[in-house]
């Protein structure tokens, strides 16, 4: 199934949006784009993931949650999600996910794979 | 000194079963005795002893297997009892007396005990072969529901007893969408009456667990794996998991094909004793004096009876039958039930109903004496009504607080509940779970476990289901007297401990602990880095104890104060300037319309406490914010923080014809002394120019009601959503008493309350006679004073002026990269 979707999707775009440095530990940035801004997070492991910056229950912004092992706890009503995932997990686990965005580390530098 | 040239051969005793019943058995033995007997124990498991029970938990994601071993390989080692794990029994041979296995190897024994337990009934339906119909008995059954839970889908549980219960909530836990069929219309009916299994219902289905009651299964569907279950009715329920849990049958193979007696279970007498003197059996797979049991009390009664009995500490003692009580493991459903709790001939009920709060309690009495309890909501008092059944004395005195329970009971009665403990024999069993007597916490208390957590530590008493908690802590009162200090109670602070706030607070106290990691690994946290939840209350917990040395930790703060502003439901900030006492001026009201114009913000409210709250405002537009309103002199108000809000007031002597005092100056000077000062929760406070109380005094943390004579103080009001009124702490003569009594009464809260526990619950839990006992005694004031004013003087500080718009935490609040289209460049 992932083969046929890399056929209708293109291809990713590496983009360079800033210094691995500037992300603080267990914590986000945000990166603005055309389809909303996506979050950038850093974990206690010195792990990096990006997630779109929703939400899927009430649209909170991830970016400003606390980071917690390779999860995020929204900042709204406190529903947690899988960083490298995206799912909802817990008590919330099944009710939603919010999109994951690739990513890599090169040099120093963030480089988020969209299309 | 005489010398054995050989040693001397010992009774060689020989346990099959390595489960609950049999590990307990080698275990009883050896505390009466540990060089008597050369003991062998075979398992068909291949590993040690685990705590069945537990087994939900484990599925639920609550405990980790490790957590609910109870008898290791190792402890078996250091005891010298040879173990066959992982083998199973071909035949016992009476004659010779040996044991044979499956893989040839023979054991021989002078007494062999049978602790075989039982099987699950699998039904025999049609699709019962399936992939994916388990049973849920064992660690391998878990093994599968755990893994089957990951994929997600539906899940089955034929079965709403106990066991089917607890299955269903744990693979719903586990994110499955969990359906329970039962065959008859009340849930767990052989423990619960109808009211009390409908309560069950609806808080089961509030945990994400449906039941079909009246049920007939009739096949399971499928190809190779279960696909559903179709029921006689025609409905299908589709599943990708199938449990079955109805019930369990001794398992006597062994036993029955040695030429014992066996009927439903293995036939022994009151000494546990077969059909063969040299053989015993204990635990399910018994039947005795016509009855088999599924639980665990009666397991650890016969095990001390066949333990007096084998080692001669009591050659007649004899094992009568047990009482049955229960308990539902399921978080957050407090559930028990003891005895004959559905009544019969010449019983009487009497039945407490609270439907708001979803509590049930019915206590069954026949001939003056407690026969049965069924306990839905409110189960605390179950293991008193446990006893009181198996007492069977009469309750003629106490019928008519009876169903209150224990403490209106014996507060009434005139008795000091710790003195209801103090006076049980020693051999009383306090800790059901674990087998542990009165007299040994007490035992393991004298020898300096001052704290629940090292009794549990040293004797596991409370360490399994926690319903003993409240008795192990009188034991510490009875038995310490003064110098025992409150306990957290059996609740963890999250799922990343075990242990409760009380524990951790001390622990960074005693230990002195100063940074989150080194809470955790001090205290064995389970999570690499804890969780929202205990997080910022360990955050609090450092900075509260250390204010001089704790470097605060931003990312285990919550983004509002993080951020220091509220964050609304779009995402946008709210922010909140002080208003010293609700007193403002041209210039400040000025510089906020200012504000509001300079950055296009769409609404200013009045809040409740007297201040101006402005709406809209957008992350990377706070720096600025702060900046221009910190021009005109004005603070952050805190109004997102677990802190000092506000102090409300009205004009008093200045201004109100009824006013006796200054109070809004007392406000002003009260909110000049407090703010900025962390605490485990926001914290309110009010004052009132005179008993019309125009400022609400008596619904704030801390309120002041001036009278001509002075100021009364008030304590643990809370207008939110159990609205609570003050208690009255004192009346003070001198306004400079009133700001000292409010600093010692903010230190004691801010070092004795829980993480997020406001005033009003805090007070009615250490009682509002703690709180008097430490303000009242000069001393005692005067030291919390002395050390809220060491805190103020790091925290003190205004986050606002700390964060100018240039600094460099206030990079965070932009974004790290713009890429919208309209916005090529590169935003730092």
């Amino acid at each position: 199934m992932s083969g046929d979707l890399a056929l209708q999707t293109p291809p990713l775009t590496w983009l360079d949006v800033g210094a691995a440095a500037d992300v603080p530990y267990q914590g986000a940035r945000r990166v603005e784009t055309d389809k909303g801004a996506i979050a950038v997070f850093r974990t206690v492991d010195n792990d990096y993931y990006a997630v779109m910056d929703k939400c899927p229950h009430k649209g909170g912004p991830l970016s400003e949650g606390i980071v917690h092992g390779r999860h995020i706890a929204c900042p709204l009503h406190n529903w947690s999600f899988s960083l490298e995932t995206g799912e909802a997990v817990g008590v919330d686990a099944g009710k939603g996910c919010t999109p994951t965005v690739p990513l890599k580390i090169e040099n120093a530098r963030i480089f988020l794979g969209l299309r | 000194m005489a010398f054995h040239s050989e040693p001397v051969a010992k009774p060689r005793i020989v346990v099959i079963g390595a489960g609950m019943a049999g590990g307990r058995i080698v275990e009883e033995i050896l505390k009466r005795d540990d060089r008597m007997f050369d003991i062998s124990i075979i398992g068909a498991e291949s590993c040690a002893t685990y705590d069945r029970i537990q087994l939900s938990p484990v599925l639920a994601g609550e405990k980790t297997f490790e957590q609910i071993v109870t008898h290791s390989q190792d402890w078996y080692d250091l005891n010298g009892v040879k173990t066959h794990f992982g083998c199973w029994v071909q035949g016992i041979d009476r004659d010779a007396r040996r044991v044979v296995l499956h893989d040839g190897q023979t054991i021989a024994y002078d007494c062999l005990i049978l602790a075989t337990g039982s099987d699950p009934i699998r039904l025999p339906l049609p699709g019962a072969d399936l992939s994916g119909v388990v049973a849920f008995r064992d660690l391998h059954d878990v093994d599968l529901m755990q893994k089957a839970a990951e994929a997600g889908g539906e899940a089955v549980v034929i079965g709403g007893g106990l066991l089917g219960l607890e299955a269903a909530y744990g693979l719903a836990k586990r994110g499955m969408k969990a359906t329970v069929i039962h065959l008859v219309d009340v849930l767990m009916e052989r423990q619960l009456d109808e009211a009390a299994g409908r309560l069950l219902e609806k808080a089961l289905a509030e945990r994400g667990v449906s039941a079909v009651l009246n049920a007939q299964s009739e096949a399971i569907l499928g190809e190779t794996h279960v696909e559903g279950l179709k029921l006689k009715d025609g409905r299908v329920i589709p599943a990708s998991l199938l449990v079955m849990a109805v019930g369990i049958r001794p398992h006597v193979e062994p036993a029955k094909s040695a030429g014992l007696t066996v009927e439903r279970g293995i036939v022994v007498d009151d000494q546990m004793r077969t059909s063969d003197p040299f053989i015993f059996a204990v635990g399910e797979c018994v039947q005795h004096r016509g009855q088999c049991y599924g639980l665990v009390a009666p397991i650890w009664d016969m095990c001390r009876t066949l333990a007096d009995v084998l080692t001669g500490k009591n050659p007649q003692a004899a094992y009568l039958g047990s009482e049955l009580a229960t308990r539902l493991k399921v978080s957050g459903v407090d559930l028990y039930s003891a005895g004959q709790f559905n009544g019969g001939d010449g019983c009487e009920d009497i039945v407490f109903r609270d439907p708001a709060r979803g509590v049930y309690k019915r206590i069954v009495i026949k001939n003056d004496q407690l026969v049965g309890a069924v306990l839905f909501g409110e189960a605390a008092d179950g293991g008193w009504y446990f006893d009181l059944i198996k007492k069977g004395e009469s309750i003629g005195e106490i019928r008519d607080t009876l169903i209150f329970g224990q403490a209106v009971t014996e507060a009434l009665a005139g008795v000091d509940p710790n003195a209801a403990v103090a006076a049980w024999p020693d051999d009383t069993e306090v800790c059901g779970c674990n087998g542990v007597s009165k007299g040994a916490v007490v035992a393991a208390i004298s020898g300096g476990a001052d704290t629940l957590d090292k009794v549990r530590g040293c004797t596991k008493a409370s360490a399994s289901c926690g319903s003993c908690t409240g008795i192990v802590e009188q034991l510490l009162k009875v038995t310490l007297g003064d110098a025992f200090k409150a306990q957290t109670g059996p609740k963890p602070m999250c799922k990343c401990t075990h242990h409760g706030h009380a524990v951790v607070r001390q622990a960074i106290v005693e230990q002195g602990l100063k940074t989150i990691p080194d809470v955790m690994q001090a205290l064995k946290w389970e999570t690499p880095d804890g969780c929202s939840s205990c997080r910022p209350a360990l955050n609090y917990y450092l900075l509260c104890a250390w204010p001089r040395e704790y470097q605060d930790d931003p990312r285990s703060r919550f983004v509002n104060e993080r951020n220091h502003a509220n964050i609304q439901k779009d995402g946008t900030y709210s922010v909140v300037p002080r208003m010293w006492g609700g007193v403002t001026s041209a210039r400040e009201l000025r510089a906020i319309a200012d504000v509001v114009d300079k950055f296009n913000l769409p609404m200013v409210k009045v809040t409740g406490g007297q201040r101006l709250d402005i709406f809209g405002v957008k992350k990377e537009d706070l720096p600025a914010v702060w900046a221009d309103l910190n021009a005109a002199g004005m603070v952050s108000g805190h109004a997102y923080a677990k802190a000092l809000r506000t102090v409300k007031t009205c004009v008093g002597s200045e201004w109100c014809r009824f006013g006796t005092q200054d109070s809004t100056g007392l406000g002003i000077r009260l909110e000049q002394d407090t703010w900025g000062s962390w605490m485990p929760h926001k914290f309110k406070m009010a004052v009132s120019g005179c008993p019309r109380n125009c400022a609400e005094a008596t619904i704030k943390d801390f309120g002041v009601i001036c009278v001509d004579s002075g100021y009364e103080l008030h304590v643990g009001g809370n207008g939110g959503i159990h609205l609570r009124g003050t208690d009255l702490l004192c009346k003070v003569a001198t306004e400079a008493e009133a700001r000292e009594y409010s600093m010692a009464f903010v230190q004691f809260y801010r070092e004795d309350a829980w993480y997020l526990e406001r005033t009003a619950p805090w007070i009615e839990r250490v009682g509002l006679e703690a709180i008097k006992a430490k303000l009242f005694d000069e001393e005692t004031r005067k030291a919390l004073m002395a050390r809220f004013l060491e805190s103020q003087a790091v925290f003190q500080v205004d986050p606002w002026a700390e964060h100018a718009p240039q600094s460099e935490p206030a990079k965070v609040f932009s974004p790290l990269a713009d890429l919208r289209s309209e916005k090529k460049e590169m935003a730092r």
